[in-house]
């Protein structure tokens, strides 16, 4: 019992002693926290030699985390435990944390590259003015399916082109609520952000009627079991199909003429952060030109940077598949933030569809 | 045992189970009782008993029972033949050390085994048979939990077969008791008590299984444990899922009375 003891208390004082090593390390390393930032950003979204290339250009170094989901990205800025001085949040996300009060307005003074940014995806409903929130990414969501698999009938120009008979246990689904009823609800022509229980029973109905096709519902596993050819249909984020037709050159994306989401990952402020000079300079940086254009190689996703765009490759820019024209975009809605109740619904609504699945 | 030092050194444990077991357990309940603006009811509870959470309580309860029912299968069998061999731990060791790797590498090797391109599919192709769908079905969820599960079931059963003193199995015989009599009037019930606890760590973590669901069951599958994961991550409404998880506790309480072990149990 007593060597146990002692041993326990071994091993607290190492800890002890290592906690506080480390926290001298730290201090010693930034110093305050003036030339150090914190980037808080989904995992494989940013060329790493930008980071850097920023550290080179203003001497702020770059301690970067990454998320997979804007729900644990907020939790972690709510707790607050961390100083995070740039994250990323997808739109609807923006919305909510500026109602808890987690963002910081950005200082459009010290932004001059701000202007490379396309005025069509600027002062959108979700930030009117851009007070908290600079766009970084964009895209819709639609099918990714395999041309020489389903045959030439199916162009997924209608979201019905799901529903034939021909595809049975071949989609998959992403395991997204929002995703999957706002597929639905296009699908009956209603919008994807409908506040109304019978068409979201309709939705539930028509998506039902779904199920013998439905191959699985899942995540991220769907990029890799796409490239493999498991499946040969699949509802998806276009930037997650960018990463799919790059891997595999058989397949091919589209996006239905009913409509369907658009959505935006963006550049914010929270309020932990202890750098917000830097952040701003991170965020300047990050709009430059160049530096936007060799990070969209990199990415792979669809920018909102016109300057960047200029630049670029001009076959991927003309892509109308990610970067779709004027006509389609106007059918495409981007999720409001429908508040607690109606997302429990749209939850509901979704759980009550999978268990219909068999 | 009761005296002043004995009390003493129960200190820590006691504080232990207060924080860890009783306080989580009570702010459940006090969750399962708070709506999506924090305020008191008890609607979560009305939520609960519609068509949709009964039906998904029943699909978990079915889904668990048939892996608990497999695991024992292959299990009992398995820990019986370990007891006979030579160097019984060494093959115990060899049986428990897959345990050890982390759950999420073994079900994403599944995904890659069950593929269409898969090993599996590689093999019937010898046959001439064609590829199956093996991933997201029922087979392949249920295969991969007893996979998962078998482990935990063969210990606690290895070590009561391990005690069981083997000349009541050579009186029985001497008694002129077939082999299959030993068995089911002996061995069995000498047994038991190691199937119950092998029954109660497979059955009640197979209740609320949530990540094998969607990876290798494609959310065909919904479980308990599914719904609870929603209602936190996605939904944000505690309330309901404190709601699901007091149920899910309660079910627990009812599996541990029912396979607990009775104190002086008839076979000692």
């Amino acid at each position: 019992m007593r060597s146990l003891i002692q041993a326990a208390i071994a091993i607290l004082v190492v800890c002890a002693l290592l906690f506080f090593a480390v926290d001298r390390l730290e201090s010693a390393g930034s110093a305050g926290s003036k030339d150090t930032i914190t980037v808080y950003n989904w995992g494989e979204y940013i060329d790493p030699d930008l980071l850097n290339q920023f550290t080179e250009e203003t001497g702020i170094k770059v301690i970067y985390e990454t998320f997979d989901s804007n729900e644990a990205m907020m939790t972690k800025v709510e707790q607050g435990g961390s100083a995070y001085d740039v994250a990323v949040p997808s739109e609807y996300m923006v919305e909510m944390m500026k109602e808890k009060d987690l963002l910081l307005p950005i200082d459009h003074s010290k932004l001059p590259n701000f202007k490379n940014i396309d005025p069509y995806f600027l002062d959108l409903a979700f930030d009117p003015g851009n007070k908290y929130s600079i766009p970084y990414f964009w895209g819709t969501v639609g099918v990714v399916f395999n041309p020489s698999i389903v045959g030439d009938h199916l162009t997924f120009k209608s979201w019905e082109d799901l529903w034939d008979p021909s595809l049975k246990g071949k989609v998959f689904l992403v395991d997204g609520a929002r995703e999957v009823m706002g597929m639905g609800l296009n699908s009956l022509g209603e919008s994807l952000n409908a506040k109304d229980d019978a068409l979201l029973r309709s939705a539930t109905e028509k998506l039902t009627s779904l199920s013998p096709n439905i191959k699985a519902i899942i995540g991220d596993e769907i990029t890799p079991l796409m490239i493999n050819n498991e499946a040969s249909v699949a509802l998806i984020w276009s930037g997650q199909a960018a990463d799919m037709l790059w891997e595999n050159e058989d397949l091919d994306f589209a996006v239905p003429e009913e409509g369907s989401n658009l959505w935006f990952d963006n550049f914010v402020i929270p309020k932990t952060a202890a750098n917000i000079d830097g952040a701003h300079a991170f965020i300047n940086f990050m709009l430059d030109a160049e530096i936007s254009a060799q990070n969209n190689d990199y990415v792979g996703y669809s920018t909102p940077n016109a300057a960047a765009m200029e630049l670029m490759d001009p076959e991927v820019i003309e892509d109308e598949r990610f970067y779709p024209n004027e006509e389609l975009r106007a059918k495409l809605e981007v999720y409001e933030n429908l508040g607690l109740e109606w997302l429990g619904k749209y939850n509901e609504q979704f759980l009550k569809f999978k268990m219909s699945i068999r | 045992m009761f005296n002043k030092a004995s009390k003493g050194s129960l200190f820590p444990y006691t504080i232990w189970i207060a924080l860890f077991v009783i306080a989580p357990i009570v702010l459940i309940v006090y969750y399962s009782m708070l709506d999506l603006n924090g305020n008191f009811t008890l609607n979560n509870y009305q939520t609960f008993f519609s068509s949709v959470y009964l039906k998904m309580t029943l699909t978990s309860f079915w889904y668990a029972f048939l892996i608990t029912l497999f695991t024992l299968l292959f299990a009992y069998p398995t820990a019986f033949l370990l007891t006979k061999t030579k160097h019984k731990h060494l093959w115990l060791m060899l049986i428990i050390i897959p345990s050890w790797i982390n759950l999420l590498l073994k079900t994403y090797a599944f995904i890659g085994i069950f593929g269409l391109y898969g090993p599996i599919n590689a093999f019937l192709e010898v046959f001439g048979l064609d590829a199956q769908q093996v991933l997201f079905t029922d087979f392949s969820f249920i295969f991969v939990s007893v996979y998962i599960f078998i482990p935990f079931m063969i210990i606690p059963i290895f070590n009561s077969l391990d005690k069981l003193n083997p000349t009541l199995v050579y009186a029985a015989r001497d008694l002129g008791a077939s082999s299959f009599t030993t068995f089911r009037r002996v061995i069995f019930p000498l047994t038991i008590d190691g199937v119950k606890s092998g029954i109660q760590v497979t059955f009640i973590p197979a209740l609320s299984l949530f990540m094998i669901t969607r990876l290798i069951a494609g959310n065909k599958v919904i479980t308990l444990g599914t719904a609870i994961e929603q209602q936190f991550l996605v939904s944000q409404n505690w309330g309901m899922g404190s709601t699901i998880a007091v149920f899910l506790i309660i079910i627990m309480v009812i599996i541990m009375l029912l396979t607990g072990q009775k104190k002086g149990g008839r076979a000692q």
